[in-house]
């Protein structure tokens, strides 16, 4: 029981970050952009927090309010993902780009970014944030059975992602802005003739895209990457690619993906240390190859019509039929 | 001037390469004026190294070096982007390369480093044939997996390949860690493996390490120079290569005219496994470079990913891709020359990943080059079309005129 506890809790705290940069991926693809740079803008928005971080801690600001901090932090690396992801949207809706040839330039120069600034000002190629700007929110050993799995050695961005998942994803089916956007991402032609602005609606989709990649990707160094920010990001956004497919391109599929994979990965992480697990003998490397597995063979028992938007990546040109 | 379209597409990937170049040194000023330590002069021989890379030292020696190893890491590159690119042409997005490349050096390896031929180096070479063989077909199996995953079960084959590439990476570790006799001992190194150089099974140097020398350059460069013109000649000139491409064009399209789309789909994602495979196997059959595979469960090679820009740099053809990995290489090579005038090694990786970002839109390029001549032409024949009657060949020759002034 305990264990299981244990376990669940580190399947949240993996999952939070995944959860969001996926919802990011469904808000650029459903307008009609493939976001393949979420990658680079988890990388950039979680530099850009531990520089924010870092800065307050140098100049004496909020040094007692560590979780004020932390959620500025957040807001920081939405801002700054927001603004990398103007890179993408600018050339693929304003210039037409080929957008998987600009995804992959935006990935390769998000860890440049990092390593360049980070070895001219701080004089190596990461950040390191100080414990206490990266420690649990809440602590709560106290409380009965399974509502420590959300409310005990909980961080705030496991909070704030929550809210700001369950509202986007609200908002993108019920609100009348949303429908445009997904529309975009459908048929912008039928849009366009019923007046929605198309490449406004591919900006939006794209920015809000990279606000989330940003935010997640911070939501991922202060919490499974213990506080350093540096050029790699574990392949995360990449995984949260892989993951919002696997949801079909859909919030609950996406839930359930991120739950999923989170689960597995931390059953392998904690392998080594429960019992039962240990007692079996099998090397850490099994454990890291099943949750790909498992997608996968979820993937082929449960497969359905894909849920893929029709006009992804295709440049919106008026009066093409 | 601008007739040919091949021409069209070398000046767009010339402005792409200048806007690169341009980009970077702006960085490299902003970073003179930030840091006190760096002077003019420090920025005047950044750039020089930025241009010359590996030509840029005066000890003959060196350059020698350099440029050998660079050829070295170009290999497989090489064949990463032809992987990458033989899947684009047929409508698949291989991110699965870096699996592809780790699956073909296990196999390679498991054969290289297993047979000892350090006493006769003609069986050595047989054995090294075995191995990329094996490592081949590991490789081209690994592909398979999300190709017939597209095929059959219609599951994109992005998310398949990214899963893959981590059940690779896990594969490599594990495997190599329970084969205590090939682990680099004797030198005193944990999670390394030995050489091959050691045992005779290396990748034959066709006489280039003494035109070379002291580099890794190994006849690996001559044999993905080949691979890469046999697959230009496939992909445009046989029924094959056209299939495959007619299937990245338009699937419904190439059922409707009788193709088999789902054997195409496998097929393709089995030669981009199988190309990348070699990638993997001639990079680490090399004499000197021993595989590090403590550490691939949770980092990917770089080899895998950048064969993507590789691949889309050249167009997704597969001579080109023997240039833009060269070019690739060369910003990578001039990079380490950089830290020698004060500045990181990652400016390097700016410039080619601003050349990458400005080659996405490098059809705009080509669009605009392309409207422009066309409102010229349409202006010189309605100026022909003035006098009624005008003989054909008369009309060309004002309009060659024309475009050779404006150009």
């Amino acid at each position: 029981m305990e264990n299981l506890i244990l376990i669940l809790q580190k399947t949240i705290i993996y999952a939070i970050p995944l959860l969001i940069v996926a919802l990011g991926g469904v808000f650029a693809e459903r307008s009609g952009v493939i976001n393949l740079a979420l990658e680079g803008e988890m990388i950039f928005g979680a530099f850009m927090g531990a520089i924010f971080v870092y800065l307050l801690q140098k100049g004496g600001v909020w040094l007692d309010k560590p979780q004020l901090t932390f959620i500025c932090a957040l807001a920081v690396g939405a801002g700054s993902g927001a603004l990398y992801s103007l890179l993408l949207s600018f050339s693929a809706v304003k210039l037409k780009s080929d957008q998987t040839i600009s995804g992959t330039a935006l990935n390769m120069l998000a860890p440049t970014i990092v390593n360049t600034f980070g070895l001219v000002f701080f004089l190596q190629e990461k950040i390191n944030m100080p414990y206490t700007f990266t420690g649990y929110a809440i602590i709560n050993s106290n409380l009965p059975g399974f509502l420590r799995i959300l409310f005990d050695k909980a961080y705030l961005s496991t909070f704030v992602v929550i809210l700001v998942f369950a509202l986007l994803s609200i908002w993108l089916y019920k609100s009348k802005v949303g429908t445009h956007l997904r529309a975009c991402g459908e048929h912008p032609q039928a849009a366009d003739s019923v007046g929605i602005n198309v490449a406004k609606m591919r900006y939006l989709g794209t920015t809000i895209s990279g606000a989330l990649a940003g935010l997640g990707g911070y939501a991922y160094i202060a919490t499974v990457a213990n506080g350093t920010a540096e050029a790699t990001i574990g392949g995360m956004g990449f995984l949260a690619l892989a993951i919002m497919i696997f949801g079909n391109w859909n919030p609950i599929g996406i839930v359930i993906g991120a739950l999923m994979f989170g689960f597995l990965k931390c059953i392998g992480a904690v392998s080594s240390s429960v019992p039962f697990l240990a007692n079996i003998g099998l090397p850490p490397y099994f454990y890291n190859i099943v949750p790909y597995v498992v997608v996968l063979v979820v993937l082929v028992l449960f497969r359905k019509k894909s849920g893929c938007p029709k006009a992804e990546g295709i440049p919106y040109e008026k009066g093409q039929r | 001037m601008m007739k040919n379209p091949i021409l069209k597409q070398i000046l767009a990937s010339v402005l792409c390469i200048i806007c690169g170049f341009i980009v970077g040194i702006l960085v490299m000023i902003l970073i003179t004026v930030v840091n006190k330590d760096l002077s003019v002069s420090n920025l005047f021989d950044g750039i020089k190294y930025l241009f010359l890379g590996p030509f840029s030292s005066p000890n003959a020696a060196t350059v020698k070096r350099n440029l050998g190893n660079m050829i070295f890491y170009i290999t497989p590159l090489i064949m990463t982007g032809l992987s990458v690119a033989i899947a684009f042409k047929t409508g698949l997005f291989n991110i699965g390369a870096p699996g592809q490349f780790l699956m073909g050096t296990l196999g390679s390896l498991m054969i290289a480093l297993h047979i000892n031929c350090a006493d006769n180096r003609g069986l050595g070479i047989l054995v090294w044939l075995l191995a990329i063989v094996v490592g081949v077909i590991c490789g081209a199996a690994w592909g398979a997996i999300p190709g017939i995953f597209k095929a059959f079960f219609d599951i994109n084959e992005v998310v398949v390949c990214i899963m893959t590439n981590w059940i690779a990476a896990n594969i490599v570790t594990w495997v190599f860690s329970n084969q205590t006799s090939l682990i680099n001992i004797p030198e005193g190194k944990s999670a390394y493996l030995i050489k091959t150089g050691g045992l005779g099974t290396y990748t034959p140097t066709f006489g280039l390490d003494k035109i070379l020398p002291g580099s890794y350059i190994d006849g690996g460069i001559i044999i993905v120079i080949i691979i890469a013109i046999i697959f230009f000649i496939v992909m445009s000139k046989t029924k094959f290569g056209f299939e495959l491409k007619a299937c990245g064009a338009n699937k419904h399209a190439a059922k409707y005219a009788g193709m088999n789309e789902k054997k195409n789909i496998v097929l393709s994602m089995v030669i981009a496994g199988g190309l990348a495979a070699v990638g993997g196997s001639l990079y680490y059959l090399n004499a000197g470079i021993e595989l590090q595979y403590g550490s691939i469960y949770a980092n990917l090679p770089e080899y895998g990913f950048n064969g993507i820009p590789a691949a889309l740099l050249a167009n997704c053809d597969p001579v080109g891709v023997i240039f833009s990995a060269s070019f690739l290489r060369y910003i990578s090579a001039s990079g380490s020359r950089l830290q020698l005038a004060g500045y990181n090694a990652y400016i390097a990786s700016v410039i080619s990943s601003v050349i990458i970002y400005f080659a996405g839109f490098s059809r705009l390029f080509l669009m605009l080059l392309s409207k422009k001549r066309k409102k010229e032409e349409a202006k010189v024949v309605t100026a022909i079309e003035v006098p009624p009657v005008v003989e054909e060949k008369t009309e060309e020759a004002p309009e060659e005129e024309n475009k050779e002034e404006t150009a």
